[in-house]
């Protein structure tokens, strides 16, 4: 199966045998991962940069502090870190994956690669409802002199300081009846959102307590196009890992690895899915920690 | 005809099993210390006068942390320190650009700020955060966060 004569200790290479003692494809699967890495730094020090010249940048545990079915709740990075957990788990069953191949048994490799991929489409779900969460999102900000109920998108920000008592007195006689009534009914169910549509707006602005509003301005706008862009680019990494071990998985259940004689191509996926984690623990860390 | 590779590096089963329990216990380790330190920054930003030098030091530690879990990750998960290590040097030297790469990038950003704060008084005044509203603003800040 192997030549005996390859030792790790070679200093140079003098011909006749695979100087890194690696198969093809396993080598180029490094280099581009090598490559990613840089793709992904780029973006990575592009945000930095811009983070950089701000003045002021949302505080990430303000934004992200929902939790599927908490409503309202404050929980600062507790989704992310169940993301984090997903990811750090789906790697784990990869390494046994892996194992499994070199020991072919067929059995445990489809096993743990089958792990690998729920732990995958999880993830990716958790980041679907994250995404959904953030743009459909209704926060009031002080937006143009006027309360704005806004999301995070790429084009708006609502994540800025908070807003100065004066500016958002004048902000709520700017804004309109529908925004007042939702301010209104966020604090108070007594009466139904059409009932409050259709108070006068001087009532409904003496029953906002403009100290209990928590109103913020508007934030940098470059703040969603990062997030998007490069969370969504590492989702599509995962995304496409998913679909490589579910190749994976059909080809070892169709015997391809068995009669090949090796599972090296689990080891290659295994490469990347782990990159994935690998670049996850970055973003996690630009994003969601600093 | 013999093979040029070996496919497959033959390791004990306890010897594996010891190695993973123990990267992916560390791991988990790191993180949840990571999620700490995020929470205890959340908790500086919110009282009265947040030092900015402990959340600078705070930050610094939790990116050293994530360099620790990037090894972990590439040199037992991925295998990488099982590798020739001439191969290795393939690999690791040319990320080496990282180190001027973000310190170039992120000199260049804050000088852009510096910059514009010097010679655009708007800019200034529009985003730099103010700190004097702080006392009456964030002793509402408590209760109501959730409604953010």
């Amino acid at each position: 199966m192997s030549t005996a004569a390859t030792t790790h200790q070679t200093k140079w290479w003098s011909g006749g045998k695979s100087p890194f003692n690696l198969e093809y494809g396993k080598l180029m699967m490094w280099y581009f991962l090598m490559s990613d890495t840089f793709t992904f730094g780029a973006f990575l020090i592009s945000y930095g940069t811009i983070r950089f010249s701000q003045n002021f940048w949302p505080d990430p545990n303000v934004v992200f502090n929902a939790f599927p079915g908490a409503g309202h709740a404050n929980l600062p990075l507790a989704f992310v870190s169940v993301m984090t957990f997903i990811l750090i788990i789906s790697s784990v069953t990869m390494v046994l994956a892996v194992h499994a191949g070199h020991n072919r048994d067929k059995k445990a490799v489809v096993k743990w690669l089958s792990w690998t991929i729920v732990g995958g489409f999880a993830f990716l779900s958790c980041q679907a409802w994250e995404w959904h969460h953030l743009i459909t999102g209704e926060h009031a900000a002080l937006v143009d002199g006027q309360i704005q109920l806004i999301g995070q998108t790429t084009a708006m920000n609502p994540w800025g300081q908070l807003a100065e008592t004066s500016a958002i007195t004048d902000a709520l006689h700017n804004s309109s009846q529908e925004v007042l009534a939702k301010l209104v009914y966020e604090h108070d169910h007594s009466k139904s959102l059409e009932q409050l549509i259709a108070t006068p707006k001087d009532q409904l602005i003496s029953a906002l307590n403009i100290a209990e509003l928590h109103i913020r301005e508007k934030g940098p706008v470059a703040f969603g196009g990062y997030f998007y862009g490069i969370t969504g680019f590492h989702g599509f990494h995962v995304f496409s890992g998913v679909i490589i071990n579910i190749v994976m998985l059909v080809m070892a259940q169709k015997d391809v690895f068995e009669k090949r004689g090796h599972y090296l191509m689990i080891e290659k996926a295994g490469l990347y899915w782990h990159f994935v984690d690998l670049v996850w623990v970055f973003v996690f860390l630009c994003f969601y920690l600093i | 005809m013999p093979s040029e590779v070996t496919f497959e590096h033959h390791v004990s089963d306890a010897e594996f099993k010891s190695k993973v329990r123990k990267t992916t216990i560390l791991l988990s380790v790191i993180t949840v210390i990571e999620l700490c330190i995020g929470l205890i920054i959340y908790n500086i930003h919110k009282g009265e006068s947040p030092s900015h030098l402990l959340v600078l030091m705070f930050k610094g530690a939790v990116c050293i942390l994530s360099l620790a879990k990037a090894y972990y990750i590439v040199s037992i998960f991925m295998h990488l320190g099982d590798e020739i290590r001439n191969m290795i040097m393939t690999i690791v030297v040319p990320l080496l650009l990282f180190i001027w790469f973000i310190t170039a990038f992120i000199v260049d950003g804050n000088s852009y700020k510096n910059l514009r704060n010097t010679y655009d008084p708007h800019f200034k005044e529009s985003t730099m955060p103010r700190e004097h509203h702080s006392t009456t603003e964030k002793a509402h800040d408590e209760p109501k966060e959730g409604k953010q």
